[in-house]
């Protein structure tokens, strides 16, 4: 594995030298420079498992099947039939998560002339239901990338984040009469703390005991759930028959800028800023160089006097608070109170999210974005092409696919290079 | 309060991992005396019924009455012993130890949750066993993955596409045994794919599941949403394996109708337990695989093809978690749920680290994970005023425990997860 970084970076030295390898005649295929290839690669996996979406939409359209036993006699019907079919779901995905810019153009004219909001509202819904969607997305991403860099592979972050949402939930709610200025920040702290802790646990027993990572956030998150269960099954059910938890004080919620349908909250604003922080920790503190040394080179970092210990504890402590972050937006931002399955999938979401975005906190912004409209536009698809949501996850798990091996998609674009920096992820449990 | 105590204690002269273990044993005797055994009403007896509750071949027998506070006294006083002798001069078989103390323990708290009623030990027992099938083949997968080096966290992704198909084929054709036969194939298929990835394009093998999880998560809930709930009779209908009693063995009391009377899916994760164990330690090829997954280049250098072994390994493991993925559906209910594995892949996963990566071990623990499973069930018929959950919880705390190597330390194959490059 040495080795072979080592062949990595002198193969990067040579092409940024604007001197082709060697090897460049025996290949076929086009020449792209690493740097470029680091932002072409994803947008190539996110279309290519845009394309193969499409293509299982339409084996699993029976009305479209149908016009291809016709195919010989009438090609024009079945390929008509194939891109209407096509054209109708990616084209109520793309409507449904973004909107048309000419209703929104229309509503505004609308509201400055008459003052008539309510077509302005209308028409800007649907972007700002795919905020909504990408909020929760951004702190998850972050968490499980600031992990990344430190060699953690947090699969916690599903039982991190409801936690921190009950968390969230349970302050929003039992304390009352406090000024917002005071309860929404301590809810907020009090969500990420949650989260915070419940990867304490598996940070420390990988930091002093060397008990792996991701078998320890696995069965914390079966922890969770059953917590969970428990948690709003008893101590903090709502009055009523429904497990839930009773609704956070209005002090509690992170404030909104629109009036009712619309759901944006600040809670984005505050992932981004979060974000930024993310970045500047990573690589502008020595604390943040620590962990990234660690994850990079572990033998190294203890060389140079590093403390593994702490900068794993510090990496998992932090990647729980950003997990519960996560939950403690959607629960103040939009749902106001915490119920069952209430996770439901985030945490694997998050980390299709870092590998995604590069493990790079701007990256994982960007992925945010992409896969919460596409999230947002997908509740649009089912309802009006019928297509049942679950396509995204099967676009979502083709892209890690393709990320993960990136071989695939330059056999499939014929983009030679050797090979792009890639992040280092987890060791394997042995030793 | 327990654990301050012991790492005082620690600090003042240092403990080994047995006389760790003797007080670990001791404080389990103190707690069954101060929780279960005091106050209770003198002359409470608990029933234990040794009949299964299903029209059965078995030989009936008389039930199990226990008087409950002796009895409870008695468990008590054989964990303190064992505490003692273990504190004073320890054992060899100190692990062994541990499972009759943890015995004595679940055995006590019955005795405790049952008094004055009755609780079938040997229905419960039963339903333990074949709860505990699709873990164990779960957990078998994993130990042909990580014997061979690969990490598969996919096993959730595996079953849940595999019971899916199972449902569909053995709807479709009308025959329970087409359907388990495309359970296994899928699942070698996904597995396959997990191998290219892991062994060839020497993806890291976490990321690699991980998409395959949520692949499978989305396409199965896709297709159930797309077609499954609108034909369920045409497609998602299929009944199941019927309840075969093997004879004579099935008479046999308590025994018979635990194991000797169950569905196929249940007996085949009997055999193949048996199959990947003498698999793995005593043929050729499973010294190879063991060899492959301690040391690649070693293997390599004697000429062991460590990519073959690795390839075939995990499709091998792959076909195995496809019979347990059947088991969800042609197994047990006969139709396709969304997500209706609910996390037993992972669970199994914990159970092939509890068994310290051993066919027999793995076994025996997904047994644990069974009953646990079935105990809590059990405990809200018997109104025990114990969260269920926290009943639940229990299997993955004892997993992490393990892991930390302070009861039982499991050592995983040296090379899992680790990427072979030639």
């Amino acid at each position: 594995m040495g080795e072979e970084r080592k062949g990595t970076a002198s193969t990067q030295t040579v092409t940024r030298g604007k001197q082709p390898a060697t090897g460049a005649k025996k290949e076929r295929g086009i020449l792209i420079p690493p740097a470029w290839q680091t932002l072409l690669l994803p947008v190539l996996a996110v279309f290519t498992g845009l394309v193969i979406g499409a293509i299982v939409i339409v084996i699993t359209d029976a009305a479209v099947v149908a016009t291809y036993r016709n195919f010989f006699r009438a090609p024009g019907t079945a390929l008509a039939a194939t891109w209407h079919t096509i054209a109708t779901a990616y084209g109520a995905l793309l409507y449904g998560s973004l909107g048309n810019p000419r209703e929104v153009y229309e509503g505004m004219r609308l509201y400055l002339s008459t003052g008539d909001n309510t077509l302005f509202l209308r028409a800007i819904w649907p972007i700002t239901e795919s905020l909504v969607a990408a909020t929760p997305y951004i702190f998850g991403g972050l968490a499980v990338a600031l992990g990344f860099r430190c060699g953690l592979f947090n699969i916690g972050a599903e039982g991190q984040l409801g936690i921190g949402a009950l968390a969230a939930a349970w302050v929003g709610y039992s304390i009352t009469n406090l000024p917002a200025l005071i309860h929404l920040p301590l809810a907020l702290l009090a969500g990420a703390l949650g989260g915070a802790i419940w990867a304490a646990i598996p940070g420390y027993l990988k930091a002093k005991t060397g008990a792996h990572e991701v078998v320890n956030t696995i069965m914390m998150n079966w922890i969770s759930f059953r917590l969970s269960d428990w948690l709003l099954n008893g101590p903090m059910k709502a009055p009523g028959y429904r497990p839930i938890t009773p609704n956070i004080e209005p002090t509690a919620a992170l404030p909104r800028f629109f009036p009712p349908p619309i759901r944006f909250h600040a809670g984005f604003f505050l992932a981004l800023i979060v974000a930024g922080i993310v970045y500047w920790f990573l690589f502008k503190t020595t604390l943040g160089f620590e962990i990234r040394t660690v994850g990079a080179n572990p033998d190294a970092a203890r060389y140079a006097g590093m403390s593994i210990t702490r900068s794993i504890m510090l990496a998992m402590v932090l990647s729980g608070a950003l997990a519960g972050l996560a939950g403690t937006s959607q629960v103040l931002g939009v749902d106001h109170w915490v119920g069952q399955g209430f996770t439901a999938g985030y945490g694997f979401d998050s980390i299709a999210l870092a590998l995604l975005g590069k493990s790079h906190p701007f990256g994982v912004v960007l992925a945010s974005l992409l896969f919460g409209t596409l999230r947002s536009g997908a509740t649009r698809m089912q309802s009006l092409a019928g297509i049942p949501i679950d396509i995204i996850s099967i676009i979502q798990g083709l892209v890690i696919v393709f990320i993960a091996a990136p071989a695939i998609i330059r056999w499939l674009y014929r983009i030679r290079v050797e090979r792009a920096e890639e992040v280092v992820l987890t060791r394997g449990w042995g030793k | 309060m327990a654990t301050t105590a012991v790492r005082a204690q620690q600090k003042a002269f240092t403990l080994g991992r047995s006389q760790w273990l003797g007080i670990v044993f001791l404080i389990a005797g103190l707690l069954t005396f101060l929780f279960f055994g005091r106050g209770l009403e003198a002359g409470i007896k608990t029933k234990f019924g040794l009949n299964p509750g299903f029209a059965s071949q078995a030989i009936p027998i008389p039930d199990l009455v226990l008087p409950t506070q002796p009895t409870i006294y008695a468990m008590v006083l054989i964990m303190l012993l064992l505490g003692v002798l273990q504190l004073v001069r320890g054992f060899r078989f100190a692990d062994a130890l541990l499972g009759v103390v943890a015995l004595c323990f679940v055995f006590a708290f019955l005795t405790w949750a049952a008094r004055g009623k009755s609780f079938n030990l040997v229905g419960m027992l039963g339903s333990s066993l074949v709860r505990a099938t699709p873990i164990a083949l779960a957990a078998l997968c994993g130990i042909m993955c990580e014997r061979s080096g690969v990490v598969n966290i996919a096993i959730e992704g595996i079953m849940l596409i595999s019971a899916q198909v199972a449902v569909v084929v053995a709807t479709v054709t009308k025959n329970l045994y087409a359907g388990l036969v495309a359970a296994i194939l899928s699942g070698a298929i996904i597995s396959a794919f997990h191998a290219a990835m892991a062994v060839s394009f020497k993806v890291d093998q976490i990321v690699s599941a991980t998409a395959i999880n949520i692949f499978a998560t989305g396409a199965t809930s896709f297709i159930s949403a797309r077609f499954l709930e609108k034909n369920t009779n045409l497609l998602n209908n299929s009944g199941t394996f019927r309840i075969i009693s093997i004879p004579l063995l099935s008479k046999i009391p308590i025994l018979g109708p635990i194991f000797f009377e169950n569905g196929l899916i249940v007996y085949l994760m009997l055999i193949l337990t048996v199959l990947v164990h003498i698999l793995l330690f005593y043929t050729k090829w499973g010294l190879r695989v063991r060899a492959v997954g301690e040391h690649p280049r070693a293997a390599d250098t004697l000429g062991i093809n460590v990519y073959l072994v690795r390839y075939v390994s995990v499709i091998l493991g792959g076909m195995i978690a496809g019979i347990g993925g059947a088991y969800f559906t042609i197994g047990s209910v006969g139709r396709f749920d969304e997500i209706m594995t609910a996390g037993k892949g992972f669970i199994g996963l914990a159970a092939m680290i509890f068994g310290k990566w051993a066919p027999f071990g793995a076994f025996a623990s997904s047994i644990l994970f069974g009953f646990a499973d079935s105990l809590q069930i059990k405990l809200q018929i018997l109104r025990v005023p114990i969260p269920s959950e926290f009943l639940l919880m229990a299997p993955y705390i004892v997993t992490m425990i393990v892991l930390t190597g302070v009861v039982g330390r499991a050592e995983p194959p040296a090379a899992d997860g680790q990427p072979y490059e030639k």
